[in-house]
């Protein structure tokens, strides 16, 4: 796959499609690959990495790449294609200026599975040959799967110029039973819950930052003006406040791509914050997913005169 | 810490400005009694509310925060409160969801007319705060009185 | 830092009998920013007003706090005070301490508690308050009637007779409405057509009216005072302003199979037709969906007849674009659907009419020639059995809830007429009640019933059969208790009425409000009848609500008395609470464009300063001040808060938030 992509990045730059690529090059560690422009063929040669830690969303990135003036290809695997179309719903990414590569994906594994000492991973088939301090180690792709792959809600490219390898469908996921299993403990035990998780956050900001939702040109929190500026949670409500009124900006607009929790370096389960307001949705106003189409009112603009009322969350309970 | 003799719960209520403010101003005009410490705040339509209003009083010692705007459909702007309903139900059930307690935060359609249901609310909305006690799950430690 | 000036009022005892308004001025005396506080009897008389003046003067006040009754009762009294010593208006706030606090408590010390905070949260605010200018916008002095029924006509005659360019726009070939249809009309019993039809023609003849006839609005963009409004005028294949109305060519046009809409069915006419005699404009208008030339293009027959060559087959619809200051709407009322109420075998027999059937088999110009029979057999029927409230006052799904007004009036006015030109025929009238609110209309319901001899029956019609050429009417008497077997020769129903159809996506493109029944909301149920909340939208007749002509004609005097006044302006002082946005911030994410419920924003391309001396092209969002009415819907859809409201500011509430949680 990685050579399929190299190979398309020098074509597109050498027949003057584009005279930039978003990709992925190694980070400090063989496992945190990020986001990168290439300019020339050499450089792609050299650095360009696709492989099972391609996890980062690019969509983002497009954001202020397409402004740059010239155009830009960008690889978008199914989940950042949501995102991408998205933001192009809210105008934020200017499409003549992108070459969009579709590109395949059969989840993202996570580093973390893979045990101590991890000193390099090769793929081989189903297989990850793993090399450790302590000598190499066959481990089952499907067993190092991160997360958020497993649960996957499409494997489907919404929105492409082009594609590399096969397109997806829409699955059929379980996604919401984690959000069940909470909705089910007494507000007492999900108080707890919540305050164990939040408790440790760092205010790194890594999930504002990573998100592509939260892509505004100046966030309420860094707005002296918002009223909520807080540059570091001083009290627990701050760390709580900082958490909702994020997930509450991004309510039908995230597109449940995952990276908040990726990036989390207390590994903090944010992205059920969100979930839970997808499932929220799709219950209440029914089924709707950000980045699907350009055309579906996004649910927080939108209304019918026999919507439910607020009180339905007294109502239903524990949901 | 103080046992906390006599709890009297701090109750903002968010109040449009055409329907449920007059409707308040109707309970006022007929001397119907609701407790004192309801303080009313007034918002041009209840689609002014911004979630952040809502956090920002929990923080500063709300133990409730209701919202009331025209009934659904008498909008004075025609759709606010539709937004509006929208927004609060989604806030409501994070808040909900994070394991706060549910009945501290409320949305009621009160028009200009019903000054007695206006009373009503803010009765029972109170009786409510009182039986729960003060917010300490959605309170910052720094505002605290006692 | 404001210098805030509080005024504590005591409302004689209204306030100071619970609150104790010398504490409530001595301790919002220590609070930031206050030099002076003080109290006073009343804050509203001229003392009062005067003392706040004055205050302002003295201490050289940038803020006022006046802690007294609902800002809904004096909020303006006080801005005006504050602006004629020469503060700006908006530097004050009001702390509701009369019908939120000295009211409701009994306890003077609670009260008291409680006004301070009040206070206090009102300081706060006044603090964050900047001074607000109201914008103008210039108002387009031309005025749009949509509907040309006797009300859109009424209102465009007055208009137009103040000396403003009016445009009538009317979905059918003619101008006049349901009232051509009618004969004669209560109390009075003057014919419909002598007194409408040269109102029409004053319409046509008038310098300052133009009639868009077979014309709709398409669509409807701007604001009081400023309204763009497309008008689409549907093709009639025939040249206007060639077309003498000879009407040769509704004589030898071969299509001659085509329900008179304008007979309501009871009759036949031409693909190409004038609707009625009387029409205005009196121009041909071929009916598309029969026209024979214009379905298989082998005809031709009006062409050629027509010796002014204004026979257009290829014509298409044109679109008109014009500016408007004011828009009334005067779309009127059709009877319902009888579909549901098969019990009155309405689908089964054709003696079984509507009132308004009846009203066309009465008249002269009517399908008889004015003659009463029996559309079945065109025999003379001599029992004749009228229904009334047929869909109206209905509790079930299958009519309507409200009472249609004008049903008692018309129904005894059709009985009357019966019984005064066929002294043989029976007459039964089955009601309710009988309403008869209105000059002269009581007195004309008992002349129906004591010099007329009609019979009135308390009781609802159950059932009709026809049977034998016979309609065998089932009814109960109430007063009698008894019930009622009457073989009838006709029966009228009285349907009830509802808004047109075309109100609905009306009032979505004017952004004007509507009940559940589709009748359009006015501002204020009494004090402003004649408006409609969205400003510069006005409303004409019985688009508002159920109303016979007399109310229908003073209603739309009442819309263009509302209109001149508008229109009389050059200039409309703007609401200054609005939304601003923050284009520095601005994501241009069409978020808050979403939510705006009056299309008063709009977004741009435009260039900021971009790092190391580029320049950054952005989305960003603008808001037309003389559209928004300040509800603040965007500044909560707006996800980085660049959206903010003037006068209800985040900072401003959330301080507020604060003095009360303090």
């Amino acid at each position: 796959m990685q050579e399929r992509l190299k190979q398309k990045a020098t074509q597109l730059l050498e027949n003057g499609t584009v005279d930039r690529i978003l990709g992925w090059k190694a980070g400090e560690f063989f496992y945190d690959l990020t986001p990168a422009v290439f300019t020339t063929k050499e450089q792609i040669e050299k650095d360009f990495v696709f492989n099972v830690f391609a996890g980062a969303n690019l969509s983002k990135y497009l954001i202020a790449e397409s402004r740059k003036g010239g155009k830009v290809a960008a690889f978008i695997k199914p989940c950042d294609s949501y995102s991408f179309q998205q933001l192009l719903k809210e105008h934020r990414i200017w499409r003549d200026n992108v070459y969009v590569v579709g590109v395949q994906c059969d989840g993202m594994c996570d580093a973390a599975k893979l045990g101590d000492g991890v000193l390099s991973v090769k793929e081989e088939g189903e297989n990850l040959i793993v090399d450790t301090l302590y000598g190499e180690k066959t481990v089952l792709k499907a067993d190092a799967i991160a997360d958020r792959c497993a649960s996957c809600k499409s494997k489907k490219i919404v929105i492409f110029d082009e594609l590399i390898g096969e397109q997806g469908e829409e699955t059929e996921n379980d996604r919401f039973g984690e959000i069940a299993r909470l909705e089910a403990m007494s507000p007492e035990e999900r108080f707890e819950f919540w305050r164990g998780e939040l408790s440790r956050c760092i205010r790194c900001n890594a999930c504002r930052n990573v998100c592509p939702a939260c892509s505004c040109e100046k966030c309420v929190f860094d707005n002296a003006n918002s009223g909520v500026r807080n540059k570091a949670a001083a009290d627990s409500f701050e760390e709580n406040m900082f958490h909702i009124i994020r997930a509450f900006h991004v309510t039908g607009r995230c597109t449940d791509c995952g990276e908040c929790s990726r990036v989390c370096p207390q590994n903090i389960p944010l992205h059920l914050l969100n979930r839970k307001m997808i499932k929220d949705i799709n219950e209440l106003y029914g089924p709707y997913q950000a980045g699907a189409d350009m055309d579906t009112k996004p649910p927080l603009t939108n209304f019918t005169v026999d919507d439910c009322e607020p009180s339905i969350v007294h109502e239903r309970g524990g949901q | 810490m103080p046992v906390n003799e006599e709890f009297k719960p701090t109750i903002v209520a968010f109040c449009c400005n055409w329907c449920s403010y007059a409707g308040a101003d109707l309970s006022g005009t007929n001397r119907l009694q609701y407790p004192a410490n309801v303080k009313i705040i007034r918002i041009p339509c209840s689609c002014r509310l911004n979630p952040m209003f809502v956090l920002r009083a929990f923080q500063r010692g709300a133990d409730g925060v209701i919202l009331c705007g025209c009934h659904p459909g008498d909008c004075h702007y025609t759709t606010g409160n539709y937004y509006a309903r929208r927004r609060m139900t989604l806030l409501f059930s994070m808040l909900d969801f994070l394991g706060i307690e549910r009945e501290r935060t409320r949305v009621e359609w009160v028009s200009a007319a019903e000054g007695a249901k206006f009373a009503a609310t803010m009765n029972d909305f109170s009786a409510t705060i009182h039986k729960l006690g003060p917010n300490r799950r959605l309170e910052d430690l720094r505002c605290r009185k006692d | 830092m404001q210098r805030v000036g509080v005024f504590v009022c005591w409302c004689g005892s209204n306030i100071a009998a619970t609150v104790d308004v010398e504490k409530v001025a001595e301790v919002l005396a220590k609070e930031p920013g206050v030099v002076f506080s003080t109290n006073y009897q009343y804050m509203c008389s001229q003392a009062g007003q005067e003392m706040i003046q004055e205050s302002i003067a003295k201490y050289n006040l940038t803020g006022v706090v006046i802690c007294s009754c609902s800002p809904r009762m004096h909020e303006n009294t006080f801005r005006k005070t504050c602006e004629k010593a020469g503060l700006n208006p908006y530097m004050v706030e009001i702390a509701n301490i009369r019908e939120q606090c000295s009211w409701i408590h009994k306890d003077k010390e609670t009260a008291t508690e409680k006004a301070v905070i009040l206070g206090r949260a009102a300081i706060a605010k006044v603090h964050l308050n900047a001074p607000l200018t109201s914008g103008t916008s210039p108002v387009k002095k031309r005025a749009l009637v949509i509907g040309g029924g006797i009300a859109g006509i009424q209102t465009a005659l007055d208009i137009a007779d103040a000396g403003f360019d009016v445009d009538i726009v009317e979905k059918e070939p003619t101008i006049g409405g349901k009232m051509t249809q009618i004969d004669k009309t209560f109390p009075t019993l003057d014919c419909a057509a002598c007194i409408l039809t040269p109102k029409m023609v004053d319409a046509a003849q008038n310098e300052k009216i133009h009639i868009y006839s077979y014309s709709e609005v398409s669509s409807v963009k701007g604001f009081v005072g400023n309204f763009k409004v497309t008008i689409k005028k549907k093709a009639r294949y025939v040249d206007e302003t060639k077309c003498t109305g000879c009407g040769l060519c509704t004589e030898k046009c071969p299509q001659k199979k085509v329900p008179n809409a304008f007979n309501l069915g009871l009759d036949n006419r031409r693909a190409i037709y004038i609707p009625f005699a009387q029409a205005v404009p009196k121009v041909a208008t071929i009916d598309a969906d029969y026209c024979t030339m214009l379905k298989s293009g082998k005809c031709g027959v009006c062409s050629k007849v027509c010796t002014a060559g204004a026979i257009d087959y290829t014509q298409k619809d044109a679109f008109i674009e014009q500016e408007y200051g004011a828009i009334v709407v005067a779309t009127g009322f059709n009877p319902i659907k009888l579909d549901q109420y098969d019990e009155f075998a309405y689908s089964q027999s054709p003696d079984v009419v509507t009132s308004l059937e009846f009203e066309r088999l009465m008249n002269a110009a009517g399908p008889t020639g004015g003659t009463l029979l029996r559309p079945s057999d065109g025999q003379h029927p001599h029992t004749i059995v009228f229904v009334q409230c047929v869909g109206s006052r209905c509790d079930d799904s299958k009519g309507k809830p409200y009472c249609s007004k004008i049903c008692c009036m018309y129904t005894a006015k059709h009985a009357m007429l019966c019984r005064e030109k066929y002294p043989d025929t029976d007459v039964y009238v089955f009601y309710i009640d009988v309403r008869t609110p209105g000059k002269n209309f009581d007195e004309f319901y008992r002349r129906a019933v004591e010099e007329y001899g009609v019979h009135y029956v308390k009781g609802m019609v159950g059932k009709v059969v026809p049977e034998n050429g016979k309609l065998k009417v089932q009814a109960s008497d109430l007063i009698g208790n008894q019930q009622l077997h009457i073989d009838a020769d006709m029966v009228v129903l009285a349907a009830a009425i509802e808004p047109d159809k075309s109100a609905r996506p009306l009032a979505t493109m004017l952004t004007a409000s509507m009940d559940t029944n589709d009748f359009f909301t006015e501002a204020h149920p009494k004090l402003r009848p004649v408006e409609s909340p969205t400003a510069g939208i006005f409303l004409s007749g019985a688009c508002q609500g159920p109303k016979d002509i007399p109310e229908t004609v003073a209603q739309a005097s009442a819309a263009a008395a509302k209109v001149i006044g508008l229109l009389n302006k050059d200039h409309l002082v703007c609401n200054p609470c609005t939304a601003q946005p923050d284009e520095l911030m601005c994501n241009g994410c069409s978020s808050c464009e979403k939510v705006c419920p009056y299309g008063a924003i709009t977004y741009v391309d435009k260039e900021f300063r971009g790092p190391n001396r580029t320049t950054l092209l952005r989305r960003v969002a603008q808001v037309n001040p003389a559209v928004c009415q300040g509800c603040g819907a965007c500044t909560v859809a707006c996800p980085s808060g660049a959206m903010d409201l003037k006068g209800f500011s985040n900072k401003q509430i959330m301080a507020e938030v604060d003095a009360i949680c303090r």
